[in-house]
């Protein structure tokens, strides 16, 4: 395992391992942004970037903080603090330095801190005993993965609100069906790359 | 925020409901407007546990835990918590509920904490459980906030065991191991136990529940 190369770690957690499509994180944003494709192009990129930057910050505090002062239990509370103040701070920076990209991305930084891709990432991180260079390909793998799952997803969901769908299936059911098609043609990419 | 805003509009039509009785909060947190089924909150732990009925079970009973917990905290902390940093406040509430859930699996039922993983983490960030506290304990007395995170949590448990079950069943031919479909005309799919299983089952649920309780009022996009 901890051979692994951080380029593997990286395509098998965008195609192999999708966050999205296997380990179901991220949904809620998943399922209310996925109406367009700009929305979602949007939020794939700041998650991208703050799952990166925040996988690191988190590889650090672990190893460096909490795991000599054998404070490993309260990984959960500190792990979110650190996404939440993080977020803030890049909204903050983003409006201050680059009005453009703040009215861009601007809506969907605060989305992010509850979405639960970004947490789990870190948790993946430590539970997979990656190291700081793995850790970074996989956050940067996992945003990738996140952001293309929601992208196709939009693009689906644009065509589909032309289709004739039974009333019950109306809404969530159906993106959950399709949601079904697509993790499955994601399982053809099985066998690519493998990590646990 | 937008699952904030999303929340909000839940707790929103709920209050209304609710009117400040026991029973309707029940009822509400239970059914009517069940938080995974109707509210499409807190999906990411609903698909990722429900791999087998036994880890549904132990999910659920976590989410009535923290759900109870955190109502009770923050409906009691509610007149003294500052507006501008509530969220905040009550993620922190929520976090400390699900480190000791996490810790009490860790100590007597490890297998059980080695297969749900990193997902007892996530319940931090799992919606159901923000929302609850921000639409209904941040207004309402501790007593009654109590009820409404045990209902909100039951809701979300019965849903994800009718979920786990399904999968259960129909991949592996069995439910909490007693062999129900023999597997002499029953050949178990293995596709439900995966990721596809869960979104279609999730879907197909979500689908019924629509179907029993009529046309909803909010057209879908």
């Amino acid at each position: 395992m901890s051979e692994t190369s951080a380029i593997v770690i990286l395509i098998a957690a965008v195609f192999t391992n999708n966050i999205l499509l296997t380990n179901f994180l991220g949904m809620c944003s998943f399922i209310a942004c996925s109406g367009q494709i700009e929305t979602a192009v949007g939020l794939g990129t700041a998650v991208t970037f703050v799952m990166t930057v925040t996988a690191m910050i988190n590889y650090a505090i672990y190893h460096f903080i909490l795991a000599p002062l054998n404070l490993v239990h309260l990984q959960f509370i500190v792990f979110i603090a650190v996404i939440a103040a993080f977020v803030q701070l890049v909204e903050m920076f983003i409006e201050r330095f680059s009005p453009k990209l703040y009215f861009a991305l601007g809506i969907f930084l605060p989305l992010i801190t509850v979405n639960c891709a970004i947490l789990g990432a870190s948790l993946f991180m430590i539970n997979r005993n990656y190291n700081f260079v793995q850790s970074v390909g996989f956050g940067f793998g996992a945003g990738v993965g996140w952001a293309v799952a929601i992208i196709l997803m939009a693009g689906l969901r644009q065509k589909m609100r032309y289709s004739n769908i039974p009333q019950p299936f109306k809404g969530v059911p159906i993106a959950m069906i399709v949601t079904c098609v697509l993790a499955m043609a994601f399982m053809g990419f099985a066998g690519m790359v493998s990590i646990q | 925020m937008s699952d904030g805003g999303q929340q909000l509009c839940g707790g929103g039509t709920c209050k209304g409901l609710c009117g400040g009785k026991g029973f309707e909060t029940l009822k509400d947190g239970a059914w009517t407007s069940n938080p995974l089924a109707i509210q499409v909150l807190g999906i990411c732990s609903a698909l990722a546990v429900t791999n087998r009925l036994e880890n549904s079970l132990v999910m659920g009973a976590a989410l009535i835990f923290v759900c109870v917990g955190s109502n009770l905290f923050v409906s009691l902390l509610r007149k003294h918590t500052p507006h501008r940093i509530r969220m905040i406040a009550e993620v922190a509430i929520i976090a400390t509920f699900v480190i000791l859930f996490d810790q009490f699996l860790k100590a007597f039922y490890w297998d059980m904490s080695k297969q749900l993983g990193p997902y007892v983490g996530l319940i931090i960030t799992n919606c159901i459980v923000m929302g609850r506290a921000e639409a209904f304990a941040l207004q309402n007395p501790p007593v009654l906030s109590i009820v409404d995170g045990f209902a909100n949590g039951f809701g979300y448990a019965v849903a994800l065991a009718v979920i786990g079950a399904c999968r259960e069943l129909f991949g592996s031919g069995e439910i909490l191991g007693y062999k129900l479909l023999s597997a002499t005309w029953y050949e178990p799919n293995q596709l439900m136990i995966l990721a596809p299983g869960a979104f279609f089952t999730f879907g197909i649920v979500i689908a019924v529940f629509n179907a029993i309780k009529g046309p909803d009022e909010e057209e879908s996009k």
